[in-house]
């Protein structure tokens, strides 16, 4: 199966441990994820003032983009790719008169009005995959390994862009009991680790991400499992600081579900980038075997 | 001081302008107070969300443009999902910034960060700060 | 038209005994019918009745056992409305006698089958925080105090259906201990479901409530120690499984702090029900009260976002339960999760204006009031309406509060939309004197126009 992949800026600089581990996971699944030919910033954020249709252009063109190009479904691995296209996708379709009006302004482009599905990798993993195909290409089942599930904020809200349940998601641990961990129950799965107030007030994303991380170690997770680079960086970046600030904190490996899954099905660790990780995610996966011990 | 509640300060310029922009109608929130139960910025509010949409409400423009919780916001929407009467409470934070911004009255200089910060920032948390805090 | 001077009254909770009681003690014949196996209601569960703290089974007891006895009410438990047809005066109903496979003429109540059969089952009535056994009486005051088998539960009759079925895997066992130990013999496995047909002039409809399920509110964690009020009620009440002890249900550890939720799906049109339940604000306010004089040196804490407290003497009873250390905390919770041993209840005090979090042991949600389950399919029986969430609709909702749509149909208690129990009562007893007022006409015309 081919699928239209849109990457978006942080894929392509410092999540490449994401995207690498995606495309090669995918393919091992028969996925073959084929980034558009051309794309441009989604916007990051949708804008949710009532009058501000000159930020949804951003995504809109893309959405353009890629039905120029025949495909009518796309997919993201960024959540904030996947909430700020989804979104705009759904204001072109259920709101006429800003339809018009953005169609208007790009004139030069064909009109957009809801041609393109988005879904993000764990849709696709989940429903046209499903966990039993992925189960049965496991090579190295990451028995032993207990994870956090972590969604944070993007992917199950607001609720028509959901994709599952908003208060209860289970995608994640249906993927990662596929490939062997531990799942464990992560109250925090769905809460915010700070978001873009990193930019503005990293202090108060630090007192965020005490609260995440210490949930995790006292549930006795090796892992935070996460789908968003900026969870990734709010959770990961700054531990060696929470650590110093206190003291029950002693480290959290954060780590892409692209990854794990990439490790699972046997793509060469090398490819999955865990260099780039926060936390000590080498460190641990060498701990369990999972990865060569360094020369 | 005691508050005077009147026609003028219920109906003024800038309520009219965050119910516009929001596309919320302010009158529909109780005082429930479970967008401030479950907002993971409260912690750092001067006003919690639920004080903003009371200060809506009762038309305190002046409390509302000098709070820093809209800035603090960070558009989790964890108030908007769980909110008992459906109102969408992250588009007022929005509707608030927006006002401000529109001002070119920014919560943050792109200018004054720095180098270190910016270059070990991911492009999606700057682009995001820039979005949300600056015009 | 002659008017056909038997009443049928579809519900035994407290408001349909009354309306039964009444109407039996005005003279005429009654058929009370009652879908569980005893009558009693969701009243019959409470631990103590705010205000006066009286224990509803000795002020429900009396009225249970008058409409058991009672020489003008044929009482039919474990039974159901099928079918209505005819009008006012005059309808033809059919009612369902789901099998006991248990004589009741030859059973003696004894209680040996209830306590030697070895199948467990959730107890309806401590609200899945007890067991009860496959054959069973709901409670120890049940009426009538003879007992049913659950065929859905029972070794046996599973037994019978798997050699019947043919089906592959572990046939069940043969069981019968009951049938062996039964001293009347009175144990019928043939015994089938019957239906009775009779005439009646009106009908009462009390079918009273149900509480939301937990599970609706899905940010209010799923965890053993999140119970709602009627859980806990069981867990208050002498007579319940503990004894009155009470006690979590993780571990059976006795909770040092207690938080209480009001409003959980109630005035919520997003996530649960648009309206107010009106008795949460008084029975978490008497559970916080009765839970701190249980357990020495506790604490409670009410999540509320106004107090009602509109009946006689109730708001004298809040003030109490404030004066007597309970907390207050105005405002909604977002969040419960487990952390360890607690339970994080993330909440705020828009008084203070402060974001708060309690770590309690045990948590109450004072869950909405909603329709019995099956409300809407007894109004499409009965050929009456209701509201969006289910409660009958009244002829009129000020002067018409006891007529239902349909001439010769009354509504009481809970069913027509939620109360407490004076009310109830109260309405019980007004629709019984609108049945009495009809059958002191003999005859109806057909513009549906009495006659004296």
């Amino acid at each position: 199966m081919d699928l239209s992949y849109y990457p978006g800026c942080t894929l392509k600089t410092r999540a490449l441990n994401f995207e690498d581990s995606a495309i090669a996971a995918m393919a091992v699944l028969g996925v073959n994820l084929i980034e558009l030919p051309r794309w441009n910033c989604c916007g990051t954020v949708y804008s949710m003032t009532d009058d501000d249709l000159a930020h949804h252009i951003a995504p809109v063109r893309n959405l353009v983009r890629i039905a120029e190009q025949g495909s009518d479904r796309v997919v993201t691995l960024c959540s904030f790719c996947y909430n700020t296209l989804k979104r705009a996708d759904l204001l072109m379709r259920n709101s006429p008169e800003k339809r018009n009006t953005i169609n208007t302004f790009m004139d030069d482009e064909i009109d957009y009005d809801g041609q393109v599905e988005v879904v993000h990798l764990l849709e696709v993993l989940r429903d046209d995959v499903g966990w039993e195909a992925v189960a049965r290409k496991v090579k190295t089942s990451l028995e032993g390994l207990k994870v956090a599930p972590y969604y944070g904020c993007t992917l199950t809200r607001p609720q028509e862009i959901a994709i599952d349940s908003v208060e209860s998601p289970t995608v994640l641990q249906g993927l990662m009991q596929a490939v062997g961990t531990t799942v464990l129950d992560f109250p925090l799965a769905t809460e915010c680790c700070g978001s873009f107030e990193i930019v503005s007030d990293p202090d108060a994303v630090i007192e965020r991400a005490y609260t995440i991380l210490g949930m995790a170690q006292r549930k006795g997770a090796d892992a935070i499992v996460v789908s968003c680079p900026l969870c990734a960086h709010n959770l990961g970046h700054k531990q060696a600081e929470i650590a110093g600030k206190y003291s029950d904190f002693t480290g959290m490996p954060i780590v892409y579900f692209t990854q794990l899954l990439a490790l699972a099905v046997g793509v060469n660790p090398e490819v999955c980038r865990f260099d780039l990780n926060f936390g000590g995610v080498e460190a641990l996966l060498r701990d369990r075997g999972l990865i060569p011990q360094r020369v | 001081m005691r508050l005077e509640i009147s026609l003028g300060r219920l109906r003024n310029e800038f309520v009219a302008k965050i119910t516009e922009l929001s596309g919320q109608d302010i009158n529909l929130c109780y005082q429930c107070g479970k967008c401030s139960a479950g907002c993971p910025m409260s912690f750092i509010m001067d006003l919690l969300p639920n004080q903003v949409i009371r200060s809506v409400q009762l038309g305190l423009a002046e409390d509302i443009t000098s709070s820093r919780t809209p800035w603090l916001c960070a558009s989790c929407l964890v108030c908007t999902v769980r909110c008992p009467k459906g109102i969408d409470i992250a588009s007022v934070m929005e509707a608030v910034r927006q006002i401000a911004l529109r001002r070119s009255e920014d919560f943050i200089d792109p200018a004054g960060l720095e180098r270190d910060t910016v270059a070990e920032l991911p492009p999606i948390a700057l682009v995001c700060g820039f979005r949300k805090l600056t015009g | 038209m002659e008017v056909i001077k038997k009443v049928l009254v579809i519900g035994g909770g407290v408001a349909g005994i009354q309306a039964a009681l009444d109407i039996a003690d005005g003279g005429y014949q009654v058929i009370l019918v009652e879908k569980t196996p005893s009558v009693g209601g969701h009243m019959a569960q409470y631990a103590e009745v705010f205000p006066t703290l009286d224990c509803p089974q000795c002020i429900l007891t009396p009225k249970m056992v008058d409409v058991g006895q009672h020489s003008n009410i044929t009482l039919l438990t474990y039974a159901e409305l099928q079918k209505v047809s005819g009008e006012v005066g005059n309808f033809t109903v059919e009612i369902l006698q789901k099998a006991r496979k248990v004589n009741h003429k030859k059973c003696t109540g004894c209680g040996t089958c209830w306590q030697k059969c070895p199948e467990k089952v959730p107890s309806e009535y401590d609200a899945g925080i007890a067991d009860r056994a496959a054959i069973y009486i709901p409670f120890a005051q049940a009426v009538p105090a003879k007992p049913v088998i659950d065929t859905e539960h029972c070794r046996y009759i599973k037994h019978l259906e798997f050699v019947e079925g043919e089906t592959e895997g572990k046939r069940p066992p043969q069981c019968r201990i009951c049938e062996r130990l039964c001293p009347a013999e009175a144990i019928d496995w043939e015994q089938e479901a019957q239906t009775i047909t009779e005439q009646v002039g009106a009908i009462v409809v009390a079918t009273g409530f149900d509480l939301m399920p937990i599970k609706r509110l899905p940010e209010y964690a799923e965890d053993p120690d999140v119970i709602d009020g009627i859980q806990f009620e069981r867990m208050l009440s002498p007579g319940g499984p503990n004894a009155g002890v009470v006690r979590r249900p993780s571990d059976g550890k006795i909770p040092g702090e207690v938080v209480f939720v009001s409003c959980a799906g109630s005035r919520d049109p997003e996530h649960g029900v648009p309206h107010c339940s009106r008795v949460c604000c008084m029975y978490l306010a008497k559970q916080a009260m009765l839970y701190k004089h249980a357990v020495h040196d506790s604490q409670a804490h009410i999540f509320y976002i106004d107090t009602r407290t509109t009946g006689k003497g109730y708001e004298e009873f809040l003030q109490r339960t404030m004066t007597e250390g309970t907390v207050y905390l105005r405002g909604k919770v977002s969040r419960i999760y487990r952390d360890g041993d607690k339970l994080k209840v993330m909440g705020v005090d828009t008084l203070s204006g402060k974001q708060v979090e309690v770590s309690a042991d045990l948590v109450v949600l004072g869950m909405a009031m909603l329709p019995s389950v099956g409300a809407k399919d007894m109004a499409a029986r009965l050929g009456i309406a209701t509201d969006e969430q289910g409660f009958f609709t009244e002829s009129h909702i000020k002067i018409d509060p006891l007529e239902s749509t349909r001439p010769g149909i009354y509504l009481a208690g809970t069913a027509q939309g939620p109360k407490d129990i004076p009310d109830s009562v109260a309405q019980g007893s007004g629709a019984a004197s609108k049945v009495l007022g009809l059958f002191a006409r003999s005859e109806m015309t057909p513009e549906g126009l009495t006659v004296g």
